[in-house]
């Protein structure tokens, strides 16, 4: 905290203040800092300063094959990571030109759905931790705990799932996998019942939120937001639905929005998008088709193993794949998902080898993230929370 | 040189015909739409999209280093109309001499962190941006990562000299 000037007694106005928030602030969930100037309680410029996370995952996948790709793409938003395996996925099936068995689809629909509700649930733990309503927390992370539990099950990490390949899925299902979801997702609704009982009607929660961090829609449209945020705006905007992929556009569900554009706005959407996503993964259990669980691209998939020990064939694939790879074709493609936070989206560059050329990452928390001093500059310290909680970024997501 | 099928498109026909030269080529691929634009011609070009062809966002700014092959940087504007449901992308070649483009804060303000992105890991400056800095990489660092003849390991950075 650095204290440049202070209010004058003398004369009785104050003068400006400049103060460092973050990069350790609790409320900025990871590392953000913004260099907040101040008159009095009021924001009157807000820089924000990223970076600290930055990696260099776009340059660690130039040295990588592309199946290698796949663990990187987990650590980006570590809050929606299978959202982040699916867009590789199918950016990379886009360039190679692969077609997807129903049973690879559907499951795919249904990690995507679980994400968001695990992406969500923390964003909504985390934010009503932010303005004071702690009980919160407890009750999102218990259900967090269930959908952790069923990625373990499915691909064996609760977190770095990885569990969306190139080509497919790592694994089957699990025995009883399906049954394990089912059990939770037919309580879960009555779960986003008991946390609308505690907020929705909470006058402290209704002071926090109700016209606090306001964005008009041109100006965000204008500034790269996307997602909830700008569905929260009034425009019903879901790539799902405009630019369907993975099967979406045989699911029937809706695009939550709201007109007023705050941060109260904001909570509502993201709680009816739960209850659209519990219809979502409903349906793809109801519908879940049998078959394989990876596409038939013996130059891409590694065989099974029984056929690599019996045909000869399979275990030339097997040794080429593994050894060097396999080559994409010359070309570039841009996919976009609708990940939990907004447009997530791939851009891959092929030179024809078995590496990418280059690979970027328009990811939704930083075209988020720019938002920010057009949310907060004009308003008091404590909406600024509000609001940064009303984002939902995540600092790996912005950094990369 | 325009591919028919990209011809055929509205958005691009109207803008052959409302700035003719602009677009210096046009490949579809994939299903995905890209148009070489003259670096003159880019504010032009950007603010007949936005303002007449509904192009509201500009998802994304990046760039491609083709290093060692001249001109070696592709600036790539990733353009997305919500009102039509398209997309489009326009590219941008620059050499390695003095890369330099206009910068399309101007035009849609979401380029400013992507701009910067660009000019911070690839050394590309955009002209007339309202705060050309670095975003990601610390104030101090010498050179650009994200350029193909930038090692992968082996750089060595100390944080005590920033002072």
């Amino acid at each position: 905290m650095e204290e440049t000037l202070i209010a004058s007694p003398e004369t009785g106005s104050t003068r400006k203040m400049t103060l460092n928030m973050g990069p350790q602030h609790p409320s900025t969930h990871g590392v953000l800092r913004i260099v907040l100037e101040l008159d009095g309680e009021t924001i009157l410029t807000a820089t924000p300063d990223i970076g600290y996370l930055h990696t260099g995952i776009e340059k660690e996948f130039e040295v990588k094959l592309y199946a290698q790709g796949t663990p990187l793409t987990d650590r980006v938003d570590y809050l929606a990571n299978l959202s982040n395996n699916l867009c590789y996925a199918l950016t990379v099936e886009k360039l190679l030109g692969l077609e997807m068995p129903a049973r690879v689809n559907y499951t795919r629909v249904l990690m995507a759905e679980l994400t968001r509700l695990n992406s969500h649930l923390v964003w909504l733990g985390t934010h009503a931790l932010d303005i004071g309503a702690m009980s919160m927390f407890f009750y999102c992370m218990r259900e967090r705990e269930d959908i952790l539990r069923i990625f373990e099950m499915f691909s064996g990490q609760r977190m770095m799932t990885s569990y969306i390949r190139i080509g497919g899925l790592a694994l089957d299902h699990p025995r009883g996998g399906l049954q394990t979801i089912q059990k939770f997702i037919d309580t879960f609704p009555s779960k986003v019942d008991e946390y609308e009982n505690l907020l929705d009607q909470n006058p402290i929660w209704k002071n926090r939120t109700q016209g606090v961090g306001h964005i008009p829609l041109t100006g965000m449209l204008d500034l790269g937001v996307t997602g909830p945020m700008i569905r929260a705006a009034g425009l019903a905007w879901d790539i799902r639905k405009s630019e369907p992929y993975s099967g979406y556009e045989l699911f029937d569900f809706e695009i939550p929005t709201r007109q007023e554009g705050d941060v109260y706005a904001r909570y509502q959407v993201r709680m009816d998008e739960m209850r659209q996503s519990a219809r979502i993964i409903q349906q793809a259990l109801a519908g879940m088709p049998e078959g394989p669980f990876k596409a038939d691209a013996p130059k891409v998939l590694l065989p099974d193993r029984e056929k690599m020990k019996t045909q000869m064939e399979a275990l030339i694939y097997h040794f080429k794949i593994v050894t060097e790879g396999f080559a994409v074709p010359r070309g570039e493609a841009y996919v976009a998902v609708e990940s939990p936070r907004g447009e997530l989206a791939y851009y891959i560059v092929s030179d024809g080898g078995s590496k990418p050329y280059r690979v970027h990452m328009r990811t939704p928390s930083f075209g988020n993230l720019q938002a920010l001093p057009a949310m907060i500059e004009g308003t008091l310290i404590a909406d600024s929370i509000a609001g940064l909680g009303s984002m939902d970024f995540v600092l790996g997501d912005v950094d990369r | 040189m325009i591919a028919e099928s990209v011809l055929a498109r509205p958005d691009v026909a109207a803008s052959t015909v409302a700035l003719p030269g602009a677009i210096s080529a046009g490949a579809e691929s994939r299903g995905e739409v890209t148009l070489a634009v003259a670096p003159a011609h880019l504010i032009a070009l950007a603010q007949f999209l936005k303002n007449q062809q509904g192009y509201e966002r500009l998802s994304a700014v990046t760039c491609v280093d083709w290093h060692p092959r001249e001109p070696r940087f592709e600036v790539v504007y990733q353009l997305h109309s919500i009102r039509h449901n398209l997309r489009l992308r326009l590219k941008v070649t620059l050499g390695s001499d003095k890369p330099e483009v206009e910068s399309v804060v101007g035009v849609w303000r979401s380029a400013n962190w992507y701009e910067r992105e660009v000019f911070d890991l690839f050394g590309v400056t955009f002209l007339h941006h309202p705060d050309l800095r670095r975003i990601l990489m610390p104030e101090g660092w010498d050179g650009h990562p994200l350029r193909k003849d930038f090692p992968v390991h082996g750089h060595k950075y100390s944080y005590q000299e920033e002072g």
